[in-house]
């Protein structure tokens, strides 16, 4: 049964989980983060810069502190994470369906558990998007506007009030703590929400077919292709960086004041030292082959380990992107390069 | 965080030993987990590797060439090439280092027993065959393997590693070692040099005209995938594993192939860039498969049919 609570009593369902760390999207300068919250956070934007894996994956975190001594081991000891539950307010349903990727790779046979002790104390709350932007496809990712995908919760703004949908337990105990904040919705706040939802989809501009690109991508592999389009790549990282589903990290040890750590840091395949061997030998020598790396890693590798095609559609590494490079120009182009190979082998 | 998959569990440095000299030295560590209750847990499984921590300076990934044992001991060797190479090879004994692992799939040893088995190591790549030949020559298991044969190449006499222990197969009944050197990258000079030491050159254009027979001391100054030609180890029945620079290893298994063994006979162990070694980092991946997790070994069959991404 759907619930609705008005915009005004927001504050006080925040007080309610006063015993929570409240994550939600607040603005830094002309740019928006997920940060720690008290107040209201704010609920008109098109989707925040940086994505909100952060909250659970830091930028840059201290794995564990130590006193570097000679070849010694001395004063091992690992940072203190929060025992207190986590709300993840206001994620936009992409980025949330993205956590349903990320939840797999660092559960993957070994569990990773930096992410995992944040994760497991954490809620979701989706807001459905109402105005989508320019780049977004994520209705042809197997996601939308609307979707409360990898969210325990989904909140839709229908004026005056969210309309409120929970999607198991965790949402469920939301709700609870809500208490009389939350009310049955009525038919018309439904009709409502349904209005919105329609209208975001409908808004919804872009789109990728991924029926047959894995295999397009297989049969592309050694094309010239990837040469072309990676030449104006700067090799910056921010595809990578600000994409919801990457996730790949280095890890250094840091001295600083006679006091060491080790850190892991995200890092991007975009960047040569990436995979750059001891020896010199790199086998992801050139932009071409990073690029390559980079969107087959979301449209083919994962749909191969994972059964799951890893871009959501959330458009960040189109927006960001400082030289126009395009995910869904270069897939189809890659969908081209395919189809007319096959043609050729054909007339041949 | 007790389980902690990336804290490394301190090691004691019980031996080491200087395999190999000149500008790229090889020392082999012998190492011993500290906390009894962990010891268990480095029982590994021939072919997985390990994560080595200098605290301060970082990790580097290594595959453990000792034998199993459940008293976590570990050998790996080390090639001196960069940041943690340079400052384990400073190590003293008694020093501490972190070990994390064993991690990686492994050699199918059970399945193999009752063949004959060819090891081929190309320089540094002896190390991760290494911890298979140890394994199927040791006495309790020898049995239960066919004919043994151990090829290895390096650049130079002085660049052979694990010396002693091919001192002692040199000895041995039970198997056949055949060994090689470059003949002309040797930083010593030229190829007249290492004539010199008993060293026969091989016939390079048509390796099978070469006679075996005059050569007593089974060494030749050639290239590995040559020797292997030269002593052309019958495919039937039989599996070889081999490893080397990924240069080494692409002619090794085109001799092979020439010798009628096929793609799925014929095992190998890759690397790449690692620094979880778990699957979480990324870097390791060949197309969709990672290194660390769904290797490091893999049949030449698998390496085939990945992209050519190596």
């Amino acid at each position: 049964m759907a619930k609705t609570i008005l915009k005004e009593n927001l504050g006080g369902l925040f007080g309610k989980l006063s015993d929570h760390e409240i994550y939600g999207p607040v603005a830094d300068g002309d740019k928006m983060f997920y940060r720690r919250i008290d107040e209201i956070p704010l609920t008109d934007f098109g989707n925040s810069d940086k994505p909100p894996k952060e909250v659970f994956f830091p930028q840059t975190e201290t794995m564990f502190d130590f006193v570097p001594d000679g070849n010694k081991f001395v004063d091992y000891r690992e940072p203190e994470l929060s025992e207190k539950p986590i709300l993840l307010f206001g994620v936009r349903p992409c980025d949330a369906k993205a956590m349903i990727y990320l939840d797999t790779l660092f559960g993957w046979d070994y569990i990773d558990p930096y992410y995992r002790k944040r994760r497991e104390r954490a809620t979701i709350i989706a807001l459905g998007c109402d105005v989508p932007q320019k780049n977004c496809f994520c209705i042809s990712m197997g996601g939308g506007p609307a979707s409360g995908e990898g969210a325990d919760m989904l909140w839709t703004d229908i004026g005056d009030r969210y309309l409120v949908e929970s999607t198991g337990e965790k949402g469920d105990g939301i709700l609870s703590a809500g208490g009389d904040l939350f009310e049955d919705a009525a038919p018309a706040n439904t009709k409502a929400a349904k209005e919105k939802h329609e209208a975001a989809e409908a808004a919804v501009a872009r789109s990728l077919d991924i029926v047959g690109l894995p295999e397009a991508l297989e049969a592309t592999f050694d094309s010239q292709y990837w040469e072309g389009f990676s030449k104006r790549c700067l090799g910056c990282g921010t595809c990578t960086l600000l994409c919801p589903t990457c996730h790949c990290f280095d890890i250094n040890d840091i001295i600083t004041m006679g006091k060491g750590r080790r850190e892991r840091t995200w890092d991007s395949c975009q960047y040569p030292y990436y995979t750059l061997h001891a020896s010199g030998h790199n086998p992801r020598p050139a932009k071409k082959h990073r690029q390559r790396n980079r969107v087959y890693h979301k449209l083919l590798y994962t749909v191969r380990n994972f059964d799951m095609t890893t871009c959501v559609g959330c458009g960040r590494c189109i927006n960001k992107c400082p030289v126009n490079i395009d995910i869904i120009e270069v897939a189809e182009g890659a969908k081209d390069v395919a189809e007319s190979a096959k043609e050729v082998a054909l007339n041949v | 965080m007790s389980d902690n998959v990336y804290k490394p569990h301190i090691a004691t440095v019980q031996e080491i030993c200087l395999e190999a000299g000149g500008g790229r030295p090889i020392k082999t560590f012998t190492v011993q987990v500290d906390d009894p209750d962990s010891r268990r847990k480095f029982l590994h499984k021939p072919g997985q590797f390990t994560i080595v921590s200098v605290l301060g300076v970082g990790e580097s990934v290594f595959a453990i060439n000792s034998l199993p044992n459940e008293d976590g001991i570990l050998q790996f060797s080390v090639m001196r090439v960069g940041n943690v190479t340079a400052r384990l090879h400073e190590l003293k004994l008694g020093d501490k280092v972190g070990v994390r692992g064993p991690y990686g799939n492994s050699f199918p040893v059970e399945d193999w027993k009752g063949k004959n088995v060819v090891f081929i190591g190309a320089g540094i790549g002896i190390s991760p065959v290494r911890s298979v030949y140890q394994y199927v020559l040791c006495l309790e298991n020898r049995k239960e393997y066919g004919d043994v044969t151990l090829i290895y190449g390096a650049r130079t006499p002085a660049d052979f590693a694990f010396k002693e222990e091919f001192e002692e197969y040199d000895r041995r009944e039970d198997l056949e070692l055949w060994r090689c050197i470059d003949w002309k990258f040797g930083p010593q000079g030229p190829v007249e040099a290492s004539a010199a030491e008993g060293w026969m050159a091989a016939n390079m254009k048509t390796p099978g005209d070469t006679d075996t027979k005059t050569c007593t001391a089974n060494k030749f100054t050639c290239f590995v995938p040559q020797l292997v030609e030269v002593i052309e180890p019958p495919p039937e029945n039989s599996i070889a594993v081999t490893c080397g620079p990924p240069i080494a290893i692409k002619f090794i298994t085109q001799a092979l192939e020439r010798l009628g063994w096929k793609p799925d006979q014929i095992y190998t162990t890759l690397e790449n860039r690692m620094k979880c070694g778990i699957g979480k980092c990324g870097r390791c991946n060949i197309g969709h498969t990672y290194i660390c997790k769904q290797g490091p070994v893999f049949t030449y069959g698998e390496i085939k049919n990945m992209p050519n991404e190596f």
